[in-house]
């Protein structure tokens, strides 16, 4: 089931894999939307989330640190305005139940990275 | 009277009691027409803050509101036009130009005038008075010539016109005082005595038990003559020997006045003519002139509310004052005389520090009936609240002048010992008591769970400290073992780890974590591992740009909407006008919003995180560095002009500084660090509120550390005096090092020594003494940290690949932030509010 709704994703190219620096984020147009791309080089995985940080509204989160919450190593992304903090997985604001973001689905493959808005 | 006729309400008397009248009085709303009579040429100034005068305070900043504010208001002012003549069977007043103005109240704020004694000679030139701005400006031009100068009177005015004497730059500066003590009406003898002490260590000689016979001098003076008829020769005299009502209007128009003077009102403020009030120092209620303005300000009040018919009467007023004279703190509050057997009386003494606190006490011990504070009045507001809400008075009430003793405070103390209404986190208005009470009763533990919770730390993050010792202190009270570490990840603490990674020799992040942490790392361990490796290596952060914080990551300082401020070095504040233009230049070709720090330099606001690397390429190009504003590292050491310029400066204040700032640029520490370098006591650069600051002494330099300006203002402390700048520079590497090599994340120096056991004296035994041994270490580690320096913008303007970071997408690196606005504002750009 789950792949074939991602095979069903319509995966948009948006930059090379180099272009993220590793262990941090960066910031990709996509048509009207600015995406964060983040490159957990440390645990090999990739996330995308929305850039706009929900709490002043700022396109900031791609320039955010990343790092793990809790014995479950949560990945998380913290915003450099505030230092509001959001799981890289599901979007939740680990600092503060009012604030949510959207994540995206993310691959790479052959250098490329891909994501998909739907 | 038709219902349409509006009243006159004549004011005699344009002082801050006269303006405060007619500011109160249109406050109620009522209409009247305003009509004021001022003697003096300019209107309404503030007589309180007259001797800023000399400090480079001008006319139009003392005054309290220009003509425009009297035409707005429909007020009609009549200035250097004094009344020479009431008429109150027609309820007209007569004035020197020969206006006739007709009232139905009259009000006289005439204020007070110097009292004069007779004694012979005193119209000779040379002898002024200290009250208004023409005096003043008839003393600086006297004191150009003069050498030796002597205020006769040493109360509250007295030493206020001492200080300007100073200010004027006279060679000797001398108070005469008939009576035995200083400031008879505030303190006693203890305190004078060691105000007097004060006083003299800045250069001011008093002389106490003195009585002026004669002035000495043909046309002019040359000197004062006693009683005993030894003599003195001075250049100038001011006399300041008190005030006396002006009530000659009064007094020639049959108003009672009170026996010594002074117009007799009762507590609506109406002298023996129900028509007529008199307010403000001219007023004599229950045989006393309040020679303060606060009542003054109170008595307008009265005034304005009966006019518009609200039932306020005057009821004495709390003549406790508490003020800086001179750069010393002095208090008095209650009832600062009264003696044993009519009370009991602690005091405390320390020549040493220069302190001494006096209070009195109810023979029970029950409550505080007043007291004396000088040189520290810290208590001044506890100390009268408990007074006038008569509290009832600790067990001990010598903690109250002394402090809580038994020992050192424990760590995080200063917090505990806040009430519980005190609002720590003023953004979301959380109380120290919401943070307890957070962590007795949902065993809230963490800065993550406290945010949660109570919202405290979300808004501008400043308070974040503040609350994790308060996590800690209430764990602690409640019995609790606490582990200072830096986060989940790491359980060590800050000092630890620095000293793991110095041993092991490690360089990245990524090994730190390895070795001696656990999971992925966070927004809190990132930055002070960052620093930690910044502090010992002072190698090029952005090798590892996604450990740092955004500021650090794009070497400039993220600002509402995303853009970014840019701040370029400029040690000392010293710039030439060349590099101002090429600031204006660059500044000009990006749109930039440009505005002078508190750091003297300047700050370049707006720029697009694309254009940072094409800014620097200008600004380095022109010779400009990093000023690291965007780091916790050494900002600025702000500098007065000194010696090079300055008729007081005793040394070159902005070569040292400097040569300073040059010195430390770019050195990373736990938090950022200011300096001040003054080239004297006047202190032009505020020294002693920074982590180190130098102020210029005769014999050398004083060196002050740990002082902080910020949400919890500290003076620095003396660490040590008349050091010359070898020793001055020694000791401050000791100093930052150690501060580097211990103080816990994001903690400036004021409160790493507040938190440090033993405090000033270990610190001062640790730097000046070696007590640890470690002194030539610690100057080995400075001397490679500042032979590593590189200016990190330069680095980055030099390197294609690292220019190219800073583009805002990765996928368009041509585009800049579409979501980045901005709104006009007063000629330039500010960023659109959030």
């Amino acid at each position: 089931m789950t792949e074939d709704v991602l095979t069903a994703c319509e995966w948009i190219m948006v930059c090379d894999a180099k272009d993220i620096p590793e262990n941090g984020g960066a910031c990709v147009k996509v048509e009207d939307e600015q995406i964060a791309i983040f490159n957990f080089a440390r645990r090999n995985e990739w996330y995308a989330t929305q850039n706009l940080c929900p709490h002043k509204q700022q396109m900031v989160l791609s320039r955010g640190m990343i790092g793990s919450s809790g014995d479950s190593c949560e990945p998380k992304v913290a915003c450099p305005f505030h230092k509001n903090t959001f799981s890289l997985q599901t979007g939740k604001c680990l600092s503060n139940d009012e604030y949510e973001i959207k994540v995206y689905p993310v691959k790479v493959e052959n250098g490329k990275v891909f994501v998909s808005l739907e | 009277m038709t219902e349409n006729y509006t009243k006159n309400i004549v004011i005699v008397g344009n002082g801050m009691v006269g303006y405060k009248f007619c500011e109160k009085l249109l406050a109620k709303n009522e209409k009247f027409n305003l009509i004021v009579f001022g003697e003096e040429p300019r209107v309404a100034y503030d007589r309180v803050h007259l001797s800023e005068f000399f400090s480079g305070k001008s006319a139009d900043d003392l005054s309290m509101a220009d003509v425009n504010w009297y035409i707005d208001n429909n007020i009609t002012l009549h200035l250097g036009d004094p009344i020479k003549e009431i008429n109150r069977e027609t309820q007209t007043i007569y004035s020197f130009k020969g206006l006739v103005q007709s009232y139905d109240y009259l009000v006289l704020a005439t204020g007070s005038a110097p009292f004069v004694p007779t004694i012979p000679g005193i119209d000779k030139k040379g002898v002024f008075v200290y009250r208004t701005i023409e005096d003043l400006e008839a003393m600086t031009s006297y004191a150009e010539f003069a050498q030796k100068g002597v205020v006769m009177g040493g109360g509250l005015l007295g030493l206020e016109a001492a200080k300007a004497l100073i200010d004027l730059g006279l060679k000797e500066t001398h108070v005469v005082e008939f009576a035995p003590r200083l400031m008879p009406r505030q303190i006693d003898q203890n305190g004078s005595k060691l105000l007097q002490h004060k006083l003299k260590e800045i250069g001011l000689q008093v002389h106490l038990n003195v009585n002026t016979s004669k002035i000495l001098g043909e046309e002019q003076i040359t000197g004062l003559q006693f009683a005993d008829d030894t003599t003195m020769s001075f250049d100038m005299l001011v006399i300041s020997a008190g005030i006396r009502p002006r009530d000659e209007l009064a007094r020639q128009s049959g108003l009672e006045l009170g026996p010594r003077g002074g117009i007799v009102v009762n507590e609506c403020m109406q002298t023996s003519d129900e028509k007529i009030f008199a307010i403000g120092e001219c007023a004599l209620f229950d045989g006393m002139i309040y020679g303060l303005v606060a009542p003054g300000y109170e008595m307008a009040e009265i005034v304005a509310s009966y006019l518009c018919n609200i039932d306020k009467k005057f009821k004495g007023y709390d003549m406790s004052t508490k003020l800086k004279l001179i750069g010393v703190d002095v208090a008095s509050f209650g009832d600062p005389f009264i003696c044993e057997p009519d009370c009991k009386t602690i005091s405390f003494e320390d020549s040493n520090k220069g302190v001494y606190k006096r209070i009195n006490m109810t023979h029970d011990g029950k409550h505080l009936l007043g007291g004396v504070l000088v040189g520290d009045a810290e208590a001044y507001n506890m100390l009268l609240q408990t007074v006038n809400n008569k509290i009832v008075l600790p067990p001990n009430p010598e903690d109250l002048i002394l402090g809580a003793r038994g020992g050192a405070a424990s760590e995080g103390a200063g917090v505990m010992s806040l009430p519980d209404d005190a609002l720590i986190c003023s953004c979301e208005a959380v109380t120290k008591g919401a943070i307890c009470s957070a962590v007795m009763d949902q065993d809230i533990t963490t800065i993550e769970g406290m945010k949660k919770c109570t919202k405290a730390g979300t808004g501008c993050g400043g308070c974040v400290p503040m609350v994790k010792d308060l996590i800690n202190g209430t764990l602690k009270e409640n019995g609790k073992y606490v582990k200072n570490v830096i986060c989940e990840h790491f359980n060590f603490s800050r000092q630890e780890l620095l000293d793991l990674i110095k041993i092991n020799n490690i360089k990245s992040y990524d090994e730190v974590l390895d070795t001696f942490g656990k999971g992925d790392g966070c927004e809190v361990c990132k930055p002070a591992v960052a620093s930690i490796l910044a502090s010992l290596w002072n190698d090029l952060i952005l090798k590892q740009a996604t450990i740092q914080d955004s500021n650090d990551r794009f070497l400039a300082n993220i600002q509402k909407g995303g853009t970014y401020s840019v701040v370029p070095r400029i040690a000392g504040g010293e710039i030439t006008p060349d590099k101002l233009i090429v600031i204006g230049e660059v500044a000009k070709e990006f749109g930039l919003y440009t505005k002078i720090t508190g750091g003297q330099r300047i700050d370049l606001f707006g720029a697009h995180l694309n254009d940072l690397p094409l800014i620097w390429e200008k600004l380095t190009a022109a010779g400009f560095e990093s000023g690291h504003a965007y780091g916790k590292s050494l900002r600025t050491v702000k500098s007065c002009v000194g010696s090079t310029w300055c008729r007081f400066g005793l040394h070159d204040s902005v070569s040292f500084a400097i040569e300073i700032e040059n010195r430390y640029k770019g050195l990373r520490s736990p938090h950022k660090l200011k300096g001040g370098v003054s080239g004297c006591i006047r202190e032009c650069a505020e020294a002693q509120s920074k982590d180190f600051g130098i102020i210029a002494t005769e014999k050398g330099w004083n060196l002050y550390v740990c002082g902080n300006g910020g949400s919890k203002p500290q003076h620095a402390q003396l660490l040590a005096a008349d050091i010359d700048s070898e020793t001055c520079i020694k000791y401050l590497d000791r100093f930052l090092m150690f501060y580097i090599k211990t103080a816990d994340p994001l903690t400036r120096t004021a409160t790493w020594l507040n938190k440090m056991e033993g405090g000033m004296s270990y610190l001062k035994n640790v730097v000046v003494n070696d007590s640890l041994a470690i002194g030539e270490e610690l100057e080995a580690e400075m001397d490679t940290l500042i032979k590593n320096y590189k200016c990190e913008w330069l680095e980055v303007v030099e390197n294609d690949e690292m220019k190219k970071k800073f583009n805002h997408f990765v996928n368009a690196p041509e585009e800049k932030d579409p979501s980045v606005s901005f709104q006009p504002m007063r000629d330039q750009i500010m960023a659109t509010q959030w």
